[in-house]
């Protein structure tokens, strides 16, 4: 594993980068046996933040826990739980423990989670959570107060290529990487024409590209996502596939087309990188590399 | 523009008027009337509810508007009826409890649960339009609030929830940032979306809210 993400993202080489979904309750063996296998495998890994508006073990938790098992964190920060002094605060602490990367997101709404009743907060948007981490590098904060001692971070966003209109996206997109966004990351992308179109109008930021690769474990999982999941589409002959083969033969089947996805984005040059999210199988992603034709060895 | 109301269980009643056995309801002719909440319907109702459990209601009125300052000629024009009650049960938005109570030594226990200000749409639906924040956006986002219209009250366009031009909240409603950046599309104004909107003051009026009237007027 490269020590450094954006010294990664800095160079021509193909980025790979996972993420892993911290548990709810204190038990951490899962979580850092995950942090095992993908540590060597990716140039970095992204800590879900109560990911789905669900509560669980802390982002930040999960960073440190990456830290100290020798890894490169993405620290993702949605605004849905903190408000503006909250997440200074946090920001803060991430920096001081050597978690010097960030996914800057507005968060999932509280009602589609599992504390249907908490207040969201809400305060900042992930444009503005931007600015204000750029704020905090120039040694001054939110309110304007002198930082005794600043932060640095290599800052990202993400964006749904997929998303109906797609238009009010590609402008939100714009002001992230105005606010200062260095990489993107996408949510979930089946298409690849229609994501190559979104590249064409990415190509022109000076920003690195990373496409969502979602792992498909059945034809029934893909149905559910187009039906259920904003901004995910996954095609029809994709889905015949996955239903061609017998149940047990169904995650082969996705690994093998997610490994065809990343070697074709990578072949073409399509996009500077890949984002891989096993969503609970994250012991299969040096499979799916290895099916895409990357290999990366440890190294130790 | 109205205040939106809706009613609270009787349980969540009973549990305010534990031990107050002597009740005199008020309900509002104006919002609480149009919502169907408050009116002379429902205070009939709900007077027939509470005689159903037991309880004694000394009496009831249907006020203009609750919340007016009238509402103490109407209240004194009442006399015994009130006097003679534990508590007073008020059918009406908040505003109207408070200015009730403001008049009334007596508990009084709010009946309805209000929601939201909202104005009425052609379908006969209410919509919050404004949240008071006092730092108006309107005129970047052609005439449609960001704050009330959208779930999360996003200022610089739509979240990825955004889901064929509904929200991820509820398929029923609409995104706010798809609304606006048709409208602004249609005038040609994109540019205005394009706008970074900075974080919003959340003390531009600290709580509680007064108007405070500097010397040589104006506020």
């Amino acid at each position: 594993m490269k020590p450094n993400f954006k010294e990664a993202l800095k160079s021509k080489e193909f980025i790979v980068t996972s993420e892993i979904g911290p548990p709810k309750g204190t038990n951490l063996e899962k979580m850092r046996h995950h942090i095992d296998i993908l540590k060597d495998s990716v140039d970095a890994i992204n800590v879900t933040d109560h990911q789905s508006s669900v509560m669980r073990f802390p982002s930040l938790g999960g960073c440190l826990e990456i830290r100290e098992h020798g890894g490169e964190p993405i620290l993702q920060m949605t605004c849905r739980d903190r408000n503006q002094m909250a997440l200074q605060a946090d920001l803060l602490f991430a920096h001081s423990r050597g978690i010097n990367n960030v996914l800057c997101l507005t968060g999932d709404a509280v009602p589609v989670g599992d504390h249907k009743q908490a207040k969201g907060v809400f305060e900042l948007d992930s444009v503005q959570l931007l600015h204000c981490i750029r704020q905090m590098e120039s040694g001054k904060d939110l309110g304007g107060n002198d930082l005794d001692g600043a932060v640095g971070f290599c800052a990202g966003a993400i964006v749904t290529p997929e998303a109906k209109p797609i238009e009010p996206q590609l402008i939100k997109f714009e002001k992230k990487i105005e606010a200062g966004a260095e990489f993107i990351q996408t949510q979930a992308i089946y298409d690849l024409e229609n994501f190559s179109r979104f590249m064409e109008f990415a190509r022109q930021f000076p920003v690195k590209i990373l496409a969502g690769i979602v792992l498909l474990v059945s034809a029934r999982m893909a149905k559910f996502m187009n039906e259920n999941v904003p901004g995910i589409f996954v095609p029809q002959n994709l889905i015949d596939e996955l239903a061609s083969v017998p149940k047990e033969g169904a995650l082969k089947k996705g690994i093998e087309i997610a490994g065809r996805m990343i070697a074709e984005l990578k072949d073409n040059s399509i996009c500077d990188g890949v984002h891989i999210m096993a969503i609970g199988r994250e012991e299969v992603v040096p499979d799916i590399l290895a099916a895409s034709g990357i290999s990366r060895k440890p190294t130790a | 523009m109205k205040s939106i109301t809706r009613q609270k269980s009787l349980e969540d009643i009973m549990r305010m008027l534990q031990g107050l056995d002597r009740i005199f309801i008020i309900g509002c002719g104006t919002c609480a009337t149009m919502t169907r909440t408050g009116g002379r319907d429902e205070v009939l109702d709900m007077k027939q509810k509470l005689l159903d459990t037991g309880k004694m209601v000394t009496g009831w009125t249907v006020i203009p508007t609750a919340c007016d300052d009238m509402t103490e000629v109407s209240l004194n024009d009442i006399g015994g009826t009130i006097k003679n009650a534990d508590c007073i049960l008020v059918m009406s938005c908040a505003l109207g409890v408070q200015k009730v109570g403001s008049y009334i030594d007596k508990i009084v226990i709010p009946a309805l649960d209000t929601l939201f200000i909202g104005v009425e749409d052609g379908t006969g639906n209410f919509h919050e339009v404004c949240d008071q924040c006092g730092q108006c956006v309107l005129g970047y986002t052609a005439g449609i609030c960001p704050i009330t219209a959208c779930h999360k009250g996003l200022l610089n366009g739509p979240c990825g929830g955004t889901n064929d031009g509904k929200c991820e909240v509820d398929k029923q409603k609409d995104c706010a940032w798809t609304l606006i950046y048709r409208r602004l599309e249609a005038m040609g104004r994109l540019d205005l979306m394009r706008q970074y909107q900075p974080i919003k003051d959340s003390q531009v009026v600290p709580r509680p809210r007064i108007t405070l009237i500097p010397q040589g007027g104006g506020l």
